[in-house]
């Protein structure tokens, strides 16, 4: 069986066995939560609570400013400890609000949990739909964690025929959609179900990679009877779960540069975030749990987990046993474009897909070679790229030349680095390439 | 990579800090030079072979010298000696395989010298030479010893029909047809190295394999030479079928060990199609009717002057932006 794809990409190690059979475990509440006002794209949430207030679990303490944007939710009780710059898994220090138990004095009481009114997914308006999903803070999974409600919410005019579901997770290691596909199959097409209503397509097609079988099997068979929804098996290959990459798999068509999905008639949503959509309707549940993967051969009990949102990294590591000895590199989400961490109190986030803990002995450092211009990046890029060029532009200052050979369109994926021979650090120059354009093109304006 | 290790701020472990991709690719320079080294091994077994096993003097004269000139020149620069990548030991085997059998190895070393000095480092070492720096140093050879260069030793087995000399001067002087079965095996007058096609092919198949080799440039070349060698094969009765273009003097070698340099072939898809394409029709024309009986060697030189400009006028479409 020929399985669809699109031209270029790369075949990393795929390692998925170290958590693929770990079924999802619920991690306890930890002591402490920090919840970055920033967890999604576009403008941070606005507090709602002061510093010392008491919080339910549920309750929103911190609000979207403005369209995009999305609320945050307490996860546990307790009291909001300060309100303030705290560290990010970005790597910089952005404001957060700690909630730590609340230690009640005599006539205190904590507010009661807070839940929204399940809905009936069934019937459910397209008004209803968005507004929930807005309401529930739901940011998108795959990783940009864009605000999920502006994506049901498209321009007038805009014509949109198909959903895709992305159930690639070509990022090697993680097996957190894996899980939700095998463990929460109905649930998953219940919330594309609802996507679609909220879009009026009718069409929904969910994309998973022939590396899981059973996932696939455990799709079909929860589409089956279903009118309009359907399962394509694509081929293993990073990046598949790229968006321009999956709709050419899926339907064949190319996003030109600088467009959107929805301008070639897709809307595309992560599994996680059509089952955050199913529980937010069909039990009220706002968006306080992070599912993710933790794996590597850098921890000691790799585990797929449901964690509340804000708990540290640190505690999230410990639940899985620790560290190993070895370990050297602590990534959080994929391997391939997630973001090394050098402070372990970063919080997990909403769109916080896994954590990976690379051992010494895989991130032993290659020495860097003069390019070979074997044309090994050019063959993969997925955009059609000269990956070896614009590194080169870019580390001379040719910005504007970089500019003209479309530098911003990159998508930072990461398959020309991963396959030169001569480890020259190709993302490196392109962010560096990219930021320096954008900077031009500002101050043109 | 670029990276920094930071240490937590009491107790916490050292941790390694790096942009993404956290991953890579089992390639290195290193290796794909050694694999390429590997893969000459059945040219030089073959060579001693049919040459007798003073060619390995020839050979190891070029690898050394080549070697010796590069870490030289690196020190003279002040720059890091980079030897242990393997590509000068690459050049100096290629060199000493596309020589004459029991050629003087004071010439060859003259010809490695040259190779790395004017082929390489004038143009700022590994990655920046426009041309092939082993068939520069064998351009240099056949400008100053243009005698010794076209004097060809008979093989230990030959056949006396062909042992002469050369197929291709053969041909192109004698006007006889050199049958396709000694061109395979090797027992023919040539290069050291290049006289077998099956050890040539051994590598060759070897580095394609293993996807160190871009099978578009050598594809090209086949293809071209048929097509082209094929039209004057039907219209002029003096060419030779393309067959014997294929497995006669250096074009299997050129092809696979020659016109595959990264370096000094385009880094595009549809330009490694024309490069190959242009290397074919330029070695056709020089067969046939050149002065030269060969001239691989110069169609390869000659295409490489274009890659720069077929690299920038076959940029791939970006994608969204219609058909590649």
């Amino acid at each position: 069986m020929k399985f669809r794809t699109f031209p270029g990409g790369v075949h990393p190690a795929e390692e998925k066995e170290l958590s693929e059979h770990c079924a999802f475990e619920i991690m306890p509440a930890p002591s402490m939560v920090v919840l970055p006002l920033s967890q999604h794209l576009g403008k941070q949430a606005r507090p709602t609570v002061e510093k010392r207030a008491f919080v339910a679990r549920g309750q929103v303490v911190a609000e979207a400013d403005g369209f995009i944007s999305s609320p945050v939710h307490a996860p546990i009780a307790g009291m909001v400890k300060s309100i303030g710059r705290e560290s990010h898994s970005s790597g910089y220090a952005k404001e957060a609000l700690v909630i730590v138990p609340a230690e009640l004095k005599e006539g205190e009481s904590l507010p009661e949990p807070q839940r929204m009114a399940a809905i009936n997914p069934e019937t459910a308006s397209v008004e209803q739909i968005r507004t929930r999903v807005r309401d529930a803070g739901i940011v998108g999974q795959g990783g940009a964690a864009f605000p999920t409600y502006v994506k049901l919410t498209p321009p007038e005019g805009k014509r949109i025929d198909t959903v895709i579901l992305n159930g690639c997770e070509c990022e090697p290691y993680l097996t957190r959609d894996d899980r939700f596909m095998l463990e929460r199959p109905d649930a998953i097409v219940s919330g594309l179900r609802l996507i679609m209503r909220a879009l009026d397509v009718a069409t929904g097609v969910i994309g998973i990679e022939n590396n899981k079988p059973q996932a696939i099997a455990a799709m079909e068979k929860a589409v089956a009877g279903k009118p309009g929804v359907s399962v394509c098996p694509l081929k293993t290959k990073y990046p598949q779960g790229a968006e321009k990459m999956l709709i050419k798999a899926v339907r064949g068509r190319e996003v030109p540069p600088g467009k959107l999905p929805l301008d070639v008639g897709v809307v595309i949503q992560n599994i996680g975030t059509a089952v955050a959509i199913h529980d937010a309707i069909a039990s009220g549940e706002p968006s306080i749990t992070a599912a993710l993967t933790v794996t590597g051969r850098g921890i000691r009990t790799p585990k797929n987990l449901l964690v509340p949102v804000g708990t540290p990294l640190s505690d999230v590591i410990a639940f899985c046993g620790g560290l190993t000895e070895d370990a050297a590199k602590v990534i959080v989400g994929g391997p391939m474009m997630g973001v090394a961490q050098h402070n372990l109190q970063a919080p997990v986030m909403k769109a916080t897909s896994g954590i990976v803990v690379l051992t010494r002995d895989e991130v032993a450092a290659h020495e860097e070679t003069a390019c070979l211009r074997c044309g090994r990046c050019v063959d993969v890029c997925p955009l059609h790229l000269n990956p070896s060029r614009l590194a080169r532009l870019a580390q001379r200052g040719m910005i504007e030349e970089a500019e003209q050979l479309n530098i911003t369109v990159c998508m930072e994926c990461g398959s020309c680095a991963f396959t030169c021979p001569a480890h020259i650090p190709l993302v490196q120059w392109l962010r560096l390439g990219k930021q320096r354009v954008i900077h031009l093109q500002r101050n043109r304006k | 990579m670029s990276s920094v290790t930071v240490t937590e701020a009491t107790t916490g472990p050292e941790l390694l800090l790096s942009t993404s991709p956290h991953l890579h690719s089992r390639w290195t320079t290193k290796q794909i030079m050694w694999f390429v080294v590997l893969a000459l091994v059945p040219c030089v077994i073959s060579s001693v072979v049919y040459f007798g096993p003073f060619q390995l003097v020839i050979i190891a004269t070029a690898v050394l010298f080549a070697v010796g000139t590069e870490a030289a020149i690196q020190r003279l620069l002040r720059k890091p000696i980079a030897i242990a990548d393997g590509s000068a030991v690459i050049t100096g085997l290629l060199l000493g395989l596309i020589v004459p059998p029991n050629f003087s190895p004071v010439f060859t070393a003259l010809g490695a010298v040259f190779s790395i000095a004017i082929g390489k480092m004038v143009f700022g070492g590994l990655g920046y030479n426009i041309f092939n720096p082993a068939l520069v140093g064998r351009a240099f050879l056949q400008a100053a010893f243009p005698v010794a260069i076209t004097t060809w030793t008979i093989p230990q087995y030959a056949i006396d029909a062909v042992s002469k000399a050369t197929p291709l001067a053969a041909l192109k002087f004698d006007h006889v047809v050199t049958p396709i079965t000694p061109l395979v095996v090797g027992n023919v007058g040539g290069s050291l190295g290049e006289t077998s096609a099956i050890a040539v092919l051994l590598g060759g198949i070897f580095l394609l394999v293993t996807g160190v080799a871009n099978w578009r440039v050598p594809a090209a070349m086949t293809v071209g030479v048929i097509v082209f060698g094929g039209a004057l094969w039907l219209f002029d009765p003096n060419a030779p079928d393309p067959l014997f273009h294929i497995f006669a003097g250096s074009f299997l070698f050129g092809a696979l060990f020659m016109a595959t340099d990264y370096v000094t072939s385009p880094m595009t898809g549809r330009g490694m199609w024309i490069y190959g394409l242009g290397i074919s029709l330029v070695l056709v024309l020089i067969r046939v009717y050149g002065g030269l009986p060969e001239g691989v060697m110069y169609s390869i030189l000659f295409m490489n002057a274009f890659v720069p400009l077929i690299n920038r006028y076959t940029q791939p479409k970006l994608f969204g932006e219609g058909k590649a």
